[in-house]
């Protein structure tokens, strides 16, 4: 299921709702399997009385986990080779997210194909969580 | 952050790939792994994050007997510190806020591997913040190599901390 450069064209894009309602659960999940126990994440009584949030909030890591399935579902298994992000807004409980993958370059480097894309998560107020970009390598 | 062994496990990238969603059996079926490019169980793009689990020293995990900053009967299991020197807001690496994150994957990675991490000297710098006091970013590159040396993962976090006020309390 790998991706061959001929099917791909800049500016080609696909959006994808990666998570809607986002729970509490789920952080607790990502906290368990990452091991970043950090109470800000799990724990609403510290998150607002002693770090003063209003609750608790999604590891940033859980966003970029989420994001990069809508890249690895485009290009397939293993094809990343690179993938950054930056944090610009906190995703709280209840959160959905919407993630848009946009190819802005196919390339040949070396005889490899490549292709670079930017992805950008977005929350229900169309705020973005998630900026970043990625490279993956094509047939 | 120097981590000896960080064992690749499949029950591991299972559980990871279930937490962020992702129902793509390459990360939970080695049959179907078995007639794929990757050939085998492969961890999710964000999977080296975990390997904190296997950092003896990892601040965000509570460890038996000491003091965690999580709420237990009050909203801080850590006593104040009496000198007040401002170090007890959100405690431990409680404040720390991670603003980036970057991956090069260098090839796969697939379960049954077994990795070390370590980090390269990380580089730090300030800023000032838009509400007062001082942002201090931190930026730490690890290297995922296997144990003859490969290098398979190269990950680059940023973290930003606010140097809080100390507030009259």
């Amino acid at each position: 299921m790998s991706l061959k450069a001929s099917e791909l064209k800049v500016g080609d894009s696909r959006e994808v709702v990666v998570v809607d309602d986002l729970s509490r659960t789920q952080i607790v999940m990502y906290a368990g399997a990452s091991g970043d126990y950090n109470p800000l994440h799990t724990d609403d009584k510290f998150t607002q009385e002693v770090a003063k949030y209003p609750s608790v909030f999604a590891h940033g890591m859980l966003s970029m986990g989420m994001t990069g399935r809508v890249l690895t579902d485009w290009v397939g298994d293993g094809r990343l080779t690179k993938y950054g992000v930056r944090f610009t807004k906190q995703v709280f409980p209840g959160a959905t997210l919407t993630t848009t993958a946009t190819v802005e370059a196919i390339r040949n480097e070396g005889g490899v194909n490549y292709a670079d894309f930017t992805v950008v998560t977005k929350d229900q107020d169309g705020d973005a969580v998630v900026t970043g970009s990625a490279t993956a390598r094509l047939d | 952050m120097a981590i000896d062994k960080f064992p690749v496990e499949a029950t591991h990238i299972m559980m990871f790939a279930r937490a962020i969603g992702d129902t793509n059996p390459i990360y939970s079926d080695a049959e179907y792994a078995k007639g794929t490019e990757v050939g085998a169980v492969i961890a999710p793009p964000t999977f080296v994050q975990a390997s904190a689990q296997f950092d003896d020293e990892y601040p965000l995990r509570p460890m038996p007997g000491k003091p965690w900053f999580g709420s237990g009967k009050e909203a801080t299991g850590l006593k104040k510190d009496p000198k007040g020197d401002g170090g007890g807001s959100g405690g431990g690496n409680g404040g720390v806020l991670h603003a980036e994150q970057h991956y090069e994957y260098h090839r796969p990675l697939r379960a049954g591997e077994v990795l070390t991490a370590t980090n390269l000297p990380p580089k730090n710098w300030e800023k000032e913040g838009r509400r007062g006091g001082k942002l201090l970013f931190s930026e730490t590159t690890t290297e995922y190599r296997t144990v003859d040396g490969e290098l398979v993962v190269t990950a680059r976090g940023v973290g930003v901390r606010t140097e809080k006020v100390v507030e009259s309390k």
